[in-house]
């Protein structure tokens, strides 16, 4: 009795630590990996900054693609403050009537978005999003061991010479845009028959690819573990910082601008506060601090005046109007669209070639009659021991 | 009669937390992710990821085999040490489940990886680098190291409790050690033998963790299906048909395995 | 056959062990390359109790680990003292509802639940769901089977007549259970509440499931860690922990080996 007393009061002590849900002044964000100037290497602390300058805590989250993101806001079951979409992302969340309309009032620093960034097309109105970032993807190639002869073209990431060593995006718009680009079409096609034969494409260049990853490209790039990979021209500018042998391609086939926006989920559990934080990173001083880490380009013009400026003078985080021509922003699909591509980057992922399958297949059967029969085996031996033993002992 | 009482909590707790969440999946797996209507069509797309079950089955049958060849020998030989030895070896046999799985098994990617610490030491000696990552055998052995001790803790408590004198017995009655192995020992250390390789079994044909981390674009395995459905593609439709696929697959094979031993709880020894 | 016996143990052993030797080789490191050795720091360790967050998560699986545990450890105990008394029908339903989450792979439990809450969600109308009671009523769940497997053998090892005795002397049928039961029980409900304790701390694919934006446990974002550039003071935390579970075991260890002994003295004295 006494022992269970022990260990209902020691129950009794723990609940108070149970987390008080700090309602009114906590935000949660959720954000990409990677994606704010953290306090390393000496740069600005973006959150501890907010934190310090409001009285609001942030409970920060990190997700590795705008799918994982639209997944965990569609299963439910968790409420955020501030999420950091892409362009076509926002606008399907704002055509499934997923985000709140923000309230400006709280967010001044609006004021200093680039007439460029306002009115897009994924929030034509300017209710729901406030832009963060922009930036572009091209190929992340290591100078070691890839031959400039080959760097030029998307037919880098299909090219058998680097079997092994090249990743490829876990996401499946980024990675129809990179075959789209190659076979010629539109970023946003919705054609079905050109996005089967980009499908197509993607599980051809499978056999060679050393994996589909996302946040972990880092470290593959800058170990030299993978040499060739596509992703944002942003992260570039911080890998090469690790690894200095390490360029950056725009293909000439064409490539994708992205615009990444702060937005707030419907559901939010303290709008004000979000609004706060979407203000704090508008701030021209913090929005330059923390880009500088980031190696992102700002929408921001006046955030220039607070960088390095020579990464504000950088040719691939701000190319030049010439390479810009040959970007092409993602649009929005519609949903039917959306879930042809959906199930058709499950067949890539999960496509293997057939013949494997059908040794693979083999080798279970022979595996199942193998321990059939040595189970059987085993029975029989064993009741003939038994029988044996207690017959000997008998007898003895 | 009165205690039956006692057993209500618990039957109400698991009705609701076992049972319930259970039924959810059959429902999702036959309706449709937009409509909510019924629908086989999640079921029907099964054949396409046959291969996918079959490579599943394959690793983790692989995997369980030999976990079972390697960790015999060290069940049998911590079964056979002195008691004070016997806690010490159990207990360095315990320590690593109790540790991250997901940390364990990133060190391995760090050792297998081609700029790792193996390629580096058989780079010092001029070879390689050896192609040791991303293959069906790394995954493989990411399976057994992590459920390696799920299979020598069954078997060394049943080869511990096997009665001495029924070895005793066999050799008075003239069997030299390997017929004392092969007609007594083995034979009563099969519901141990069954026990470990279900542990092995079930979390290795469901792991999406060790196949993501060691393995490629080619040894995807039907947990990298059922996650990513849950955690990026958002079809949780799919996703339970498929958990409901493999759940049923799982019971067909621990009945099958089952049917070897007479025990009544079989399934879990340790 | 001994001898190779002996190699062959001692080498598996190794194998188990060079993984954490890796990572505990890491956790000294200067550089942040796992498999490159630049130099020996403390930094990471530093690093660590600098890091609020990262202690806040060991925190919430502390808690999530006690309570479940705890809890199901008593729900459990009840369970095993009623299937105890049940016979036939009953008896065999309750077994097999025990058997579900054992053979399920971890990853359909987490599924399942993870849709239950969903489901619960909506028909409650919480938005947020997720997070500190779906993380306990899980752990609940996958501690529930382990603890009555542990405690029910101690049951039918126990002398039926004991209990009989108890109510005989005058004792209530509660009291009996304390007086009595429970002390026979106890090793048993020991180990299935260290059992459902371990399981608990170190489960990632069921909390994967049933985790929320406002509680999370270590090794979920430890999960979320091995995405992203992972930080080495990870690996200052994985060794320390290596550390306190070496001293708990060897401590357990030690008290079970007196244990035995003074019950080999007793027996001595009796002889």
């Amino acid at each position: 009795m006494k022992r269970l007393c022990t260990i209902l009061l020691a129950l009794a002590l723990l609940l108070p630590v149970i987390p008080a849900r700090a309602a009114s002044n906590e935000i949660t964000v959720y954000n990409w990996g990677q994606y704010i100037s953290d306090g390393s290497d000496g740069y600005l602390d973006v959150i501890a900054a907010f934190e310090e300058a409001t009285g609001i805590h942030v409970n920060y989250l990190t997700y590795d693609s705008n799918e994982s993101l639209y997944t965990k806001l569609k299963t439910g079951g968790s409420t955020y403050d501030v999420i950091i979409p892409s362009d076509y992302m926002i606008g399907r969340l704002i055509e499934e009537d997923m985000l709140l309309e923000l309230n400006f009032d709280n967010i001044p620093n609006y004021q200093y978005v680039d007439e460029a960034f306002r009115n897009t097309a994924y929030d034509p109105e300017n209710r729901y999003s406030v832009p963060y970032t922009w930036g572009t993807v091209g190929i992340i190639y290591n100078t070691k061991y890839v031959d400039e002869a080959d760097v030029g073209s998307w037919d880098l990431l299909w090219n058998s010479k680097y079997a092994g060593k090249i990743l490829m995006f876990d996401n499946n718009r980024d990675a129809f845009a990179i075959a789209e680009a190659l076979l010629g079409y539109s970023l946003n096609t919705t054609d079905e028959a050109t996005l089967r034969q980009c499908a197509q494409k993607l599980v051809e260049q499978k056999p060679i690819l050393q994996g589909h990853v996302m946040d972990q490209i880092y470290a593959r790039m800058e170990r030299e573990e993978a040499w060739i990979a596509p992703y944002y021209a942003g992260d570039y500018l911080y890998m090469v910082e690790e690894n200095p042998a390490l360029a950056f391609n725009f293909p000439e086939e064409g490539f994708n601008i992205f615009i990444d926006a702060m937005c707030i989920p419907k559901g939010a559990a303290n709008k004000e506060g979000a609004e706060a934080f979407i203000n704090f990173l508008c701030s021209p001083e913090i929005c330059g601090q923390n880009l500088e880490y980031l190696g992102y380009s700002s929408p921001l013009s006046a955030a220039k005046d607070y960088m390095d400026p020579e990464l504000a003078q950088d040719p691939i985080a701000y190319p030049s109007d010439e390479t810009l021509a040959r970007g092409e922003s993602f649009s929005a699909l519609p949903t039917e669209t959306s879930q042809l591509m959906d199930s058709l980057w499950l067949q890539v992922k999960t496509a293997g070639s057939d013949v494997t399958a059908y040794l693979i297949a083999a080798a279970v059967l022979v595996a199942a009659a193998a321990a059939l029969t040595l189970g059987l085996k085993l029975r029989r031996r064993r009741r003939l021991a038994q029988r044996g033993i207690s017959r000997r002992m008998n007898q003895a | 009669m009165k205690r039956n009482g006692l057993l209500w909590p618990y039957v109400a707790w698991m009705t609701l937390f076992t049972l319930i969440p259970l039924g959810v999946v059959v429902y999702y797996a036959f309706t449709d992710s937009l409509t909510g209507a019924f629908t086989l069509a999640n079921l029907s797309h099964l054949g396409t990821y046959l291969p996918i079950f079959l490579r599943s089955i394959f690793l983790s049958l692989a995997s369980s085999a030999i976990c079972l060849v390697v960790g015999y020998p060290v069940a049998y030989t911590i079964a056979q040490a002195r008691p004070s030895r016997q806690r010490l070896l159990s207990m360095l046999l315990m320590l690593p489940m109790c540790m991250s799985f997901l940390l364990r098994t990133l060190a391995w990617v760090a050792m297998l990886e081609d700029t790792g610490i193996l390629n580096q030491l058989l780079g010092s000696l001029g070879i390689g680098p050896l192609p040791l990552i991303r293959t069906n055998g790394a995954v493989i052995l990411g399976m057994v190291y992590n459920y390696l001790p799920y299979m020598i803790l069954p078997l060394y408590t049943v080869i511990m409790k096997i009665d001495p004198r029924l070895i005793e017995a066999a050799q008075d009655l003239g069997c030299n050690g390997r017929q004392v192995f092969a007609q007594v020992t083995l034979p009563l250390s099969v519901p141990g033998i069954i026990s470990g390789l279900t542990m092995v079994f079930v979390p290795a044909v469901s792991t999406f963790y060790i196949s993501q981390k060691l393995g490629s674009t080619g040894t995807t395995m039907i947990g990298d299906v059922i996650e990513s459905q849950f955690k990026t593609a958002y079809n949780p439709n799919l996703g339970a048909a498929l958990s409901l696929v493999m759940m049923i697959l799982i019971f067909l094979c621990i009945g099958f395995m089952n049917r070897f031993t007479d025990q009544e709880e079989g399934v879990m020894t340790l | 056959m001994k001898t190779f016996n002996r190699v062959f143990t001692v080498l598996v052993f190794v194998f188990l062990y060079i993984p954490m030797v890796v990572l505990a080789v890491a956790s000294f490191n200067t550089g942040s390359d796992i498999a490159v050795f630049k130099g020996f720091t403390l930094s990471q360790y530093t690093a660590l109790f600098r890091d609020a967050d990262l202690l806040r998560l060991l925190l919430n699986s502390l808690i999530i680990a006690v309570l479940s545990s705890v809890l199901a450890t008593i729900l459990g105990t009840m369970a095993a003292v009623g299937l105890h008394g049940a016979r036939g029908r009953l008896r065999s339903a309750v077994m097999t509802l025990t058997n579900i989450p054992m053979t399920n792979p971890d990853i359909v439990t987490g599924v399942s639940l993870a849709l239950l809450f969903a489901f619960a969600g909506t028909l409650l109308k919480i938005n947020s769901i997720l997070g500190f009671w779906t993380l306990l009523f899980a752990h609940i769940t996958f501690n529930l089977p382990y603890v009555i497997l542990s405690v029910l053998p101690k049951l039918s090892q126990m002398d039926p007549d004991l209990q009989e005795a108890a109510l005989d002397l005058g004792c209530t049928p509660v009291q009996a259970f304390f007086r009595v039961i429970l002390h026979e029980i106890l090793p048993g409900v020991i180990s299935g509440l260290m059992m459902a304790f371990t399981m608990s701390l170190d489960d990632f694919v069921i909390s994967y499931f049933v985790t929320g934006s406002s509680f999370i446990t270590l090794p979920v974002e430890i999960y979320n860690y091995t995405k992203k550039p992972i930080q080495p003071k990870i690996y200052a935390l994985f060794t320390l922990m290596f550390l306190v579970i070496l001293v708990v075991m060897v401590a357990m260890n030690l008290l079970q080996a007196q244990d035995a002994r003074r019950k080999t003295r007793k027996r001595g004295v009796r002889i």
